[in-house]
């Protein structure tokens, strides 16, 4: 299934505008948009960051993946290119993580 | 007795003990502990590399910058034990507390990228976040031969973050008033995706570096240096070149907050954003630098913080509810270079917007655009500091954001 088929509502960057939006075809869906297919190593980041998500409040940033997620941070590279912190966050239904300021 | 410890004496504790010896209960006591001798006023660190500040000038010894009610410690805080309301000092003692205020600030890490601080540290890789890097650096840019300068922000978040824009802007003038400019290469490094974080300002900043021939490498999130090469590389496997390497580390919270469990992955407190309570206690309070807000690290927003925690720590010794004061307000003055300066202000909610600040005196300053009055405001900031601030006296500045003076209309256009 593709974004336009699951009916996914995006903003201007690509992230769902309603997080309950997301199910495991819409991660899959949206990592496809992003040209990537997921696989076990994906799924263990983007269950972290759901479920850092959930108890902290806010997604987490890459740093806090790298440490807790038990992937590490040339990996996250390799997995989701460019921008892991952004894209993880993306691909999880999660808003883009606040850059600080 | 009532006893108030403080952790850190920089800008936000002196602040924060200050004020209180003037309103507390007799008998409360009010205990700072910090181990260093001096206190180091941070923005100066900006014009030391460039000779525009000496770097003896950045300092005043401690003792004088506290009121005659505040006890100082000089020791280093070891740990904290919540659960008995202790904190173990790295002399051995202990101190018990009946509140706690946490504001030990932020420091460079250099050893947590790969390459950073090995032979080359303090030869061709630089840093001015410390008086001692700041000092090298002086040097090493009085001696460049030319060639290309690069300035890294290795991750978010760093105190003053506009810090790193103004070193370009600074380096710019520098060069072009030596007559040098085209032997030098200005490149910035940086993790964001721009000049700034936030879109307004950013594009305006933007075109500030491009104006000036500054180089933007944008979402560039280093990995490892390779000194002997002079090659800065990302974890996406991007190199940049570079003849001067100027840093800016890894910032984390001070080592006691995480060895007590106090901290997140960067050893930054989780504070509430309105009371300044730590998350999960009800005896702590963070201030400064320390905290994981989601606003700047900086001189101004310690100060605004302050006046809401003092005003909850006299509250909490009352046993009544805290004031749900701070709205993340913060305000920096951004040197760009040959006298002139601009002024950003914003908060948790409102992004920095061109207009004017109206100040009684002083102003108004121009936002988000250069002048030379917020040259001087900004040099003016120096004296506030040590006369005004520091001491605890009131200054006439508000301590929420306001947007009088502020072209808002451009919020309602980025929003449509
Ligand atoms: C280059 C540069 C330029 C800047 N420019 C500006 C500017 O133009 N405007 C602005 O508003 N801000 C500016 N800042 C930021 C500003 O200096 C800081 O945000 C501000 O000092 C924060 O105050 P603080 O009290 O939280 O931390 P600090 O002032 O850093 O104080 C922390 C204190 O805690 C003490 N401490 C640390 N660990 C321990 C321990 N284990 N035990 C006991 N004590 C401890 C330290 O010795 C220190 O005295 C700049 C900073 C830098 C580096």
């Amino acid at each position: 299934m593709t974004v336009q088929e699951l009916n996914l509502q995006l903003n201007d960057e690509g992230f769902l505008v309603d997080g309950d939006q997301w199910s495991p075809e819409a991660a899959e869906a949206l990592a496809e948009a992003e040209g990537i297919s997921l696989n076990d190593k994906h799924w263990n980041v983007i269950t972290f960051c759901r479920e850092d998500a959930a108890q902290q409040g806010t997604p987490p940033g890459l740093r806090r993946i790298s440490k807790l997620s038990g992937v590490n941070m040339k990996e996250l590279y390799q997995l989701f290119p460019k921008g892991p912190g952004k894209l993880a966050a993306k691909i999880s239904g999660l808003p883009k993580p606040q850059g600080c300021i | 007795m009532q006893r108030i410890v403080i952790l850190g004496a920089g800008t936000a504790g002196t602040t924060v003990a200050n004020h209180l010896s003037k309103r507390v209960e007799p008998g409360t006591s009010i205990t700072v502990v910090d181990p260093e001798t001096e206190h180091l006023f941070q923005p100066d660190l900006i014009f030391v590399p460039f000779g525009m500040q000496r770097p003896e000038n950045t300092l005043r010894p401690r003792g004088g910058t506290l009121k005659p009610g505040v006890e100082w410690v000089q020791d280093r805080v070891e740990r904290v034990d919540p659960d008995s309301k202790r904190v173990i000092l790295a002399g051995g003692d202990d101190l018990s507390y009946d509140l706690l205020v946490i504001a030990s600030g932020s420091h460079i890490h250099p050893e947590e990228t790969e390459g950073l601080q090995e032979e080359h540290w303090q030869r061709s890789i630089f840093d001015y976040y410390t008086l001692e890097g700041a000092a090298a650096l002086s040097d090493a840019l009085a001696n460049f031969e030319g060639g290309r300068l690069v300035l890294n922000v290795v991750e978010n978040p760093i105190k003053c973050p506009v810090a790193p824009l103004e070193f370009l802007f600074l380096a710019d003038a520098y060069f072009t008033k030596l007559g040098r400019r085209d032997e030098v290469e200005l490149t910035y490094a940086t993790p964001l995706d721009g000049a700034f974080t936030k879109p307004i300002a950013s594009r305006e900043l933007g075109n500030m570096l491009g104006a000036r021939n500054i180089h933007v490498e944008a979402e560039f999130n280093a990995a490892s240096v390779d000194g002997e090469r002079g090659v800065l590389r990302s974890w996406d496997d991007r190199a940049i070149d570079y003849d001067l390497l100027v840093s800016i580390p890894t910032h984390m919270g001070a080592d006691f907050v995480s060895t007590s469990g106090l901290g997140d992955e960067l050893g930054f407190v989780p504070t509430h954003n309105h009371s300044l309570l730590a998350d999960g206690h009800d005896d702590i309070f963070v201030v400064g630098d320390a905290t994981n807000l989601a606003t700047s690290k900086a001189g101004s927003v310690a100060h605004f913080e302050a006046e809401v925690v003092v005003e909850n720590v006299l509250r909490a010794l009352e046993g009544r509810s805290l004031h749900e004061g701070f709205d993340g307000h913060a305000n920096c003055f951004v040197e760009t270079g040959s006298g002139k300066a601009m002024l950003i202000d914003f908060n948790y909610d409102v992004e920095p917007l061109p207009g004017t600040y109206p100040l009684p005196l002083a102003g108004p300053f121009t936002l988000l655009s250069e002048s030379r009055r917020n040259h001087w405001g900004k040099l003016a900031f120096r004296w506030v500091y040590w006369n005004m601030l520091l001491p605890g006296r009131n200054i006439p500045v508000p301590n929420r954001m306001s947007l009088s003076g502020k072209r808002t209309s451009l919020l309602e256009r980025a929003a449509a």
